[in-house]
Order: structure tokens, then sequence, then C-alpha cells
């Protein structure tokens, strides 16, 4: 097997405490994402999921444990790995236009004025910010406009990974799904590798080629991989016809609800080196080839399991 | 009918101008009919009113007299009302320029750095409170020069708000935005100046409106104590004139000039705050 593009090896957090024992807020956490991997986490708060995330992008250091992407360690933040923050971050001194082009000179410093403002405007007018708002500041385009800039920043820059962090958290639900599937139709036309926190179901299994669960914290773990195998491209209207929706819906809410909670602070059972239990869905009618011990068991339908190491 | 909030307001303060002027005017006694003077009036030649308070309409028809020609020199005590200001403002600029060449640069070391700023921290908070005027004895004595010494306490006493507000704003910009830069591979000088500068510039600004404003109120004192020339100085002489319309005439003159200098920074403040 080849090495995997991103590998996260045995990464965790604890804070020291003035009183008592130190706080450990996740530990263990082994992950591996393949090149152009579109990958969800869902955890309840305070399981550590966006110190995974800032880790990831090297904004935060861990406790233990180390992260290796295209076979360099993480150490510190880098243009090949870019953020989407939920309050969307962008300057707002600048306008639009401006908050791209100062991260598209950052990138490429030799590039002309010109073709700077090119290929800002290209990634702008793939989240459809074109026409005189380019030229707006933040505080004049909706939280919509605002996250769309965020976006268009992030896929401009051409990062090796793209990290995003609740990215639609602070929009309304009418919002939240056209640009989710903006988000789509902006990353299928690349190789984008993205890891994305949410708090979303319906999103993660939209957009998630695999969603991590982590159990409640503290000595929160991921503890498992919900591959999604519904093929793309999808679409909101169309994605819950599929067979496989409601039951993919129902594990992962069934997790959220009941086993985040009964896993907390226990120990993944394949050992604290493992990556987390995968979980499959074989497409109805057709079940696909997974592991050879999985694919015997597998009724369809229904979820199986089977470890990784 | 009601008039928009800004006429109302415009109206309102006409009337109240009117109102003070008017009362002003009619409490001043005409000087007495001449008559038979007392000894006592013969012997102070008649001075007793001519010292009163002066009347609106002799002070606007003197400011009108000044203004219509300010630049005239006629010797070291009979300069132009505009000569006078022009000192005082160049010496105003000078130090507070060269105050904020020091303070901003500090400021940003201070608030980006917490190191600096505790260490910095109880220098600034001793030397903050002393009357910039107090500092003029000991800079007569090391520079040896008034005119350089109004501007040096000019300096010390705007230093301060553009020192504690840049620092200030500084440390307060947004962690968010400094990730912005920090993800995005800008060096220190490139985060100080894409992000940080204009993060801070608003309270970087009010800091500097504060420290124009209390330049422009210790350049009077510090005048009135190197003498020589400068509205300061102005106002002390024609004390010494016992000129009063003169003194009511460029106090009113200094305000004008104070609310000009504010005017003009808070034009610069408008055009580096941003909507968040």
């Amino acid at each position: 097997m080849t090495r995997p593009f991103l590998e996260v090896q045995g990464l965790g957090k604890t804070y020291p405490s003035p009183q008592g024992p130190p706080l450990t807020v996740f530990r263990d956490v082994n992950l591996h994402i393949q090149k152009g991997e579109f990958v969800c986490i869902i955890g309840h708060s305070g399981c550590g999921k966006s110190t995974i995330l800032n880790v990831l992008a090297g904004l935060d250091t861990a406790t233990t444990g180390a992260v290796i992407m295209d076979g360099q360690e993480v150490a510190g933040p880098s243009l090949d790995r870019g953020v989407v923050f939920q309050n969307y971050s962008l300057l707002p001194w600048l306008s639009a236009l401006k908050n791209v082009t100062f991260a598209v000179k950052a990138r490429w410093p030799r590039w002309s004025r010109d073709k700077v403002a090119e290929h800002s405007y290209k990634y702008l007018e793939m989240v459809g910010l074109t026409g005189g708002a380019e030229h707006r500041k933040p505080h004049q385009l909706s939280g919509g406009m605002r996250q769309r800039v965020s976006i268009a920043r992030a896929f401009a820059i051409q990062p090796k990974l793209l990290l995003l962090d609740e990215p639609f958290g602070a929009l309304d639900a009418l919002t939240r799904g056209v640009i989710q599937e903006e988000l789509l139709r902006v990353w299928s036309g690349t190789n984008q590798t993205v890891f994305m926190i949410t708090h979303d179901v319906d999103e993660a299994i939209l957009l998630a080629d695999r969603i991590l669960l982590m159990t409640n914290g503290p000595e929160a773990r991921v503890a498992e991989a919900v591959s999604i195998d519904i093929p793309r491209p999808r679409q909101r209207t169309s994605i819950i016809h599929d067979p496989n929706y409601y039951a993919i819906r129902n594990h992962l809410v069934e997790f959220l609800a009941t086993r985040s909670k009964e896993l907390a602070g226990t120990a993944n059972p394949d050992g604290d080196d493992a990556t987390p239990q995968v979980v499959q869905f074989p497409t109805q009618g057709f079940p696909r080839p997974v592991t050879p011990a999985a694919a015997t068991k597998a009724p369809i339908g229904a979820p199986t399991s089977s470890a990784k190491g | 009918m009601t008039l928009p909030l800004r006429v109302r307001a415009l109206i309102l303060s006409g009337i109240f101008l009117a109102l003070t002027l008017g009362l002003w005017e009619l409490s001043h006694k005409a000087p007495a009919a001449a008559g038979e003077m007392t000894e006592y009036e013969m012997l102070m030649g008649a001075a007793s009113e001519e010292a009163a308070v002066p009347p609106p309409s002799k002070i606007i028809a003197h400011a009108w007299a000044e203004l219509s020609n300010p630049f005239y020199d006629a010797g070291p005590n009979d300069k132009g009302i505009g000569i006078q200001i022009g000192y005082s403002l160049q010496r105003v600029l000078i130090g507070y320029l060269a105050a904020a060449a020091v303070a901003i640069p500090v400021g940003f070391l201070i608030g980006m750095s917490p190191l600096m700023y505790r260490a910095l921290d109880p220098f600034i908070q001793v030397l903050k409170p002393i009357s910039p005027l107090a500092w003029m004895p000991l800079a007569l004595f090391v520079i040896q020069d008034s005119e350089a010494s109004a501007i040096f306490v000019i300096f010390i006493c705007s230093i301060w708000p553009m020192l504690i507000n840049t620092a200030f704003g500084v440390a307060g910009v947004r962690k968010d935005w400094i990730n912005v830069a920090r993800t995005h591979e800008l060096g220190h000088l490139r985060t100080a100046v894409i992000v940080i500068l204009p993060a801070a510039a608003p309270t970087i600004l009010t800091g500097m409106r504060i420290s124009i404003g209390i330049a422009w109120l210790v350049i009077v004192a510090a005048e009135m104590l190197v003498g020589g020339t400068g509205i300061g100085y102005y106002v002390w002489n024609e004390w010494n004139n016992l000129d009063l319309t003169s003194v009511i005439f460029s106090i009113l003159l200094i305000g004008v000039v104070g609310m000009l200098l504010d005017m003009a920074l808070a034009r610069v403040q408008r055009l580096v705050s941003y909507a968040d």
C-alpha cells in the first residue's frame, strides 16, 4: 500500500490544569487521508475537533503524536494548507477581490498584477461573486457571500489540503444548502483534499467520501470512519432517494445521540495505534467489493464493520 | 412641518450664540459721559473703564482688523495673528510628528511583544502622568534653546496617547486575522503592514487625535514660558499690554485652530476606519 497523503499518528492534546490532574481533550487519533478525498469529522462540542483541525493547519500544536502530509511533518502554518474558518476571517478593510488577491500574491509572489487579478477573478467567478459584488467590503456582503469569498480565497491558493472549520455553521439553512452545492461543484473540478468539521449530519453525507465520528470529550477519540459510497455527482434533492441514505443517516444520528456518550473515554478496541473502525454501507443489490472478511458477513444495506490497522 | 435635526440644531446654536453675545453686550456699561473727573480718574488717565472686559462688538471689530491683515510684521512685539499662529503650528507639528515617529513603532513593539510590554510598562506609567511643562527647566538646561525646548515639551506630551493607543490597538488585533496572516505565510514585517497596521489604524488614529489635542493645549502654556513668538506668547503679551480685546480674540482663535486640527485628524480617521 502506498503511503497515504495525510497521516495523523497518535495525536493527543492535554492541557495542564492548576488543580487536579491534567485535562486530556482527545488522544490516540490516527487517521489516513488519501489525495483528493473529502473527509468530514463530526462530534459534540468539546471533543477537540477544532483543535485537531488547527493542528493540521499548523496553528496549534498537539501534546503527543504527529501529522505527516506528503511525507513531511506539519510544523507551523503553510500555504500548502488553506483554512476556511466559521467566522469567515476576511480582512474587513479590504474588498472581496483584495481579500483574494492578497492571498494569491502571498502564494505566487512573482506573478504580475494582471495574472494575480485574473486568477482571483476566476475563483470569485466560481462562487458567483462578480458583477460589482467583488468590490464590496465584507460588511456590505451577506453571510453567505462572505463565506463564498472565504472559500474562493482558500481554493485560489490551491493548497494541498483544504481545512474547513464548520464553514456553514453561521449561515441560515437555506443559504447553507445553496453553498453546500456550490462547494461540491467547485471541489469536483479539482483533486482537492478536504478535511471539514461540521455539526450537520445531512451536510456531511452530501459532501463527504468518509465521515469520522468522534466520541465525547474529554479523552475523546475518533471511533468510526463511515464510508459514504453514494455515487457522485450528488445533489441535495436526489441524494435523499439513495437507498443507503437513511441507513447512513440513522447510523450517524444514533452514534451522536447515544454511542458517542457510551464510548466516551474508552480505548480503541483494536489498540491505541489503530485507525478508527471502518463502517461501510454497500450499495443495495450491488455489494461493493470490500475486504473479503467483511464482504461475506455483510447483510445488504446494513453497516459492516472492519478494522483497518 | 418639522425641519431636519441638523437644521434645528443649527437654529438653536444660533439662538444660544445671539443670547450670549446679546447679554454680554448689554451688560457692558458704556463709558461714563465725559464730565468732571475725580482726582483718581485723572491719575489713572480714565483707564478704569478701558480695562473692563470689552463687549463682543469691539472684539468682532478687532478680529476683523486682525484677520484682514494677519501676516504683517512690525517688529518683535507687533506681528500679525497669522504669523503667531504659524509659529505655534510649526512647533506643534514638529514635536507631534517626532512623537509619532517614536510612539508608533515603539507601540507596535509593545503591542506585539508581551515581554516588551511588561518591561516598558513601569517607565510609561511613571513618565505618562508628568505634566509636560515640568520638563521645561530640564529641557532648557539640556537643550539650551528655548525654541527646541518648546518643541521637546510638545514631543513629550503627545507621545503617550499615541504610544498607548498603538500598543492597545496592535495587541487587540483579532486572533483570526493574525491566523489568516499565518496561514498565508506572511513574515513579521508583512503581517505588520498588511494585517496589523490596517486593523489597528482606527485605534492608532484615536491616540493621534488625543495627542494633537493635548499638544495644542500645551503649546499655549509652553509659549507663555519661552516667549518670543507664538500664540501663547501673544496671549501673555496682550495681557501685559492690558489689551483684553486681543486676549479674548486670541482665546477664540486658539479654540478654532484646535478644532480644525481635530477635524483634520477625524477625517483621516474616517479614511482608515472599517466596519466589521
